[in-house]
């Protein structure tokens, strides 16, 4: 394991909408390799430091590097394309597009051909198609996804689209992934399958993760760290071991002992 | 490489078209009422095709692409009449300066979304508009007296050109970031695609063809003035998107053909035209609510009858 290899360092970033901090002070370090997880109450600002790291929003303060260098001011599609990719809390999939056609979208940009080519059909268009769909196919097959590949989207059962939603963020080529509660509305044995799934992507892709859940069994289970928010803020950070029994923790998430 | 084998029936079936209806012309088995008509379902078929990669394909709801009609058939009846240079060279000119307007109009507008869009576009088409009755070089309120050069050869192979390039383009890695960015523009931003850039290409495609089409109609009824580009004009190419089915190319090519048939016939009628075109877009969105063809296209239905090449493996 080659730890103390810095992959994303997040230095007192915050953001605030007019008057109101959404989130502050976050300082975070994530090591290449590591799975952590976020955790928090409702409105703590999880999905907003996603959103800060992802460039949805521009940090107001502080500072992000990933691999070395700043991620301010960079739109979504460049920071993807430096490398982090994400899933979404309410998910996003494009609906109409068939599911093999959703993973050729997160290939897009590892795709060269110009539109140029694809107009005229240059033989330049039809290598680099060709060479996405057979790569796109091999991701299908990796998350058996490969029958359901002329459905459209909007078509699969539930627990598929949360699949085909990992399969597109990882098909972007990304060293750093983030999921946005990927086990939300899962059934138990969904989300064991579930479990597995993300420990295996991380051994095959060679994946750092950062993911966001409410189930505890989940994230005590698989996460190495774990940082969590309450109020825009980090509040502690550490193993399972030691956010289970973390006192500001046990206080965000049951309320403080009334004095008698 | 079925692709490619699509094409050659595409192109088949195009030229069987192209000859027959040449032949009933050059022997004027149809009078040219209905030639005329012909040359005006190709026009707004282009236009239609034109609109629906802005809208269908890239999801951005523009309605001022009659202000890119207005600038292809200007800058085209310009180069006609006042260069003296032939009419390829005003088509061509006529897209290109169409093409650099939707640049021109696109980048700033295209940020918005939604309904800001709709009104910044027919806001944009507006100022084309009384941009040309100001002007008086090409005649101001009164208009501009243009030859007559559109025959049935020159509209077609603009048809042909336009629907070819769109296919072409909506088949490909850029189409497809275009459909995402129809389909959730965050999530397609967060997959890498540089979304500013798509509908802002998109939107240019689109004017160049619009552009096409407007040098096609500038040549073929003898005056342009700026009254033929209000915004109504607009509303007429959004109905052929919106009636054929959001997202079918096939489909707005049936609408265009379809409601210039129609819109022709009650020519007769004026006093109740209005009516009846209402009440058929009216009934038709009553039936079909995502329009005639919904989001398939016409190759999609002939997959399902025969078999097609999914069903194989």
């Amino acid at each position: 394991m080659t730890k103390n290899d810095g992959l994303l360092q997040v230095k007192g970033a915050g953001i605030q909408f007019g008057g109101l901090k959404a989130v502050s002070e976050i300082n975070m370090e994530l090591n290449r390799g590591e799975l952590i997880g976020l955790i928090g109450p409702n409105g703590a600002g999880k999905t907003t430091t996603f959103n800060m790291l992802t460039g949805v929003y521009a940090p107001t303060e502080g500072e992000i590097f990933f691999a070395g260098k700043k991620l301010k001011g960079l739109k979504p599609y460049q920071v993807t394309r430096r490398g982090i990719s994400r899933t979404f809390q309410n998910i996003r999939l494009f609906n109409e597009l068939t599911v093999l056609d959703n993973v050729k979208v997160a290939y897009h940009s590892l795709a060269k051909h110009s539109m140029l080519s694809s107009i005229f059909r240059l033989p330049s268009h039809f290598a680099g198609e060709r060479e996405m769909e057979e790569k796109s196919i091999e991701f299908l097959k990796i998350f058996q996804l490969e029958r359901y590949k002329d459905e459209k989207a909007k078509n699969l059962p539930y627990g598929q689209q949360r699949r085909l939603e990992i399969a597109r963020a990882l098909a972007a080529g990304p060293q750093l992934l983030l999921l946005d509660e990927p086990a939300a509305g899962m059934n138990p044995q969904e989300t064991h399958e579930l479990m597995e799934l993300i420990a295996f992507i991380r051994k095959q892709f060679d994946l750092t993760i950062l993911l966001i859940e409410h189930d505890m069994p989940l994230v005590m289970g698989i996460c190495e760290r774990i940082y969590v928010l309450d109020h825009g803020q980090l509040i502690a950070e550490g193993t399972p071991d030691v956010i289970r029994n973390h006192p500001k923790v046990i206080e965000a998430y049951l309320g403080e002992e009334v004095a008698e | 490489m079925k692709k490619s084998k699509s094409f050659w029936v595409f192109l088949v079936l195009s030229i069987i078209a192209y000859s027959v209806i040449q032949y009933l012309i050059t022997y004027q088995i149809i009078d040219s009422l209905y030639s005329n008509m012909i040359i005006l379902i190709t026009i707004n078929i282009i236009l239609a095709v034109s609109l629906h990669l802005v809208i269908g394909i890239t999801g951005q709801f523009s309605i001022g692409h009659a202000g890119f009609l207005a600038v292809g058939a200007y800058v085209s009846a310009i180069v006609t009449m006042k260069f003296q240079l032939p009419f390829p060279v005003a088509i061509i000119a006529g897209g290109v300066v169409a093409a650099l307007a939707g640049l021109l109009v696109g980048i700033p507008t295209l940020r918005l979304r939604g309904d800001y869009l709709a009104i910044a576009t027919l806001g944009f088409a507006e100022i084309i508009r009384i941009f040309f009755l100001n002007i008086d070089y090409v005649g101001g309120a009164a208009g501009m007296q243009v030859s007559h050069l559109t025959t049935w050869t020159s509209a077609f192979i603009c048809l042909f050109i336009t629907i070819l390039v769109i296919v072409n383009f909506t088949n490909s890695r850029h189409g497809r970031a275009a459909i995402s960015i129809r389909e959730n523009e965050i999530a397609a931003d967060a997959m890498g695609i540089n979304t500013t850039y798509y509908k802002v290409a998109a939107f240019a495609i689109g004017s160049l063809f619009a552009g096409i089409a407007g040098a096609l109609q500038a040549h073929n009824f003898y005056i342009i003035s700026p009254t033929n580009f209000g915004f109504l004009k607009s509303f007429d190419i959004l109905i052929f998107v919106v009636l054929g089915g959001l997202g079918s190319l096939s489909g707005s090519v049936i609408a265009a053909v379809f409601l210039t048939i129609v819109s022709t016939y009650l020519q007769d009628y004026p006093s109740t035209r209005m009516i009846i075109y209402s009440l058929v877009l009216v009934i038709v969105m009553l039936y079909r609510p995502k329009g005639l063809m919904g989001t398939l296209e016409i190759t999609d239905l002939f997959k399902r009858k025969g078999g097609g090449p999914n069903d194989k493996k």
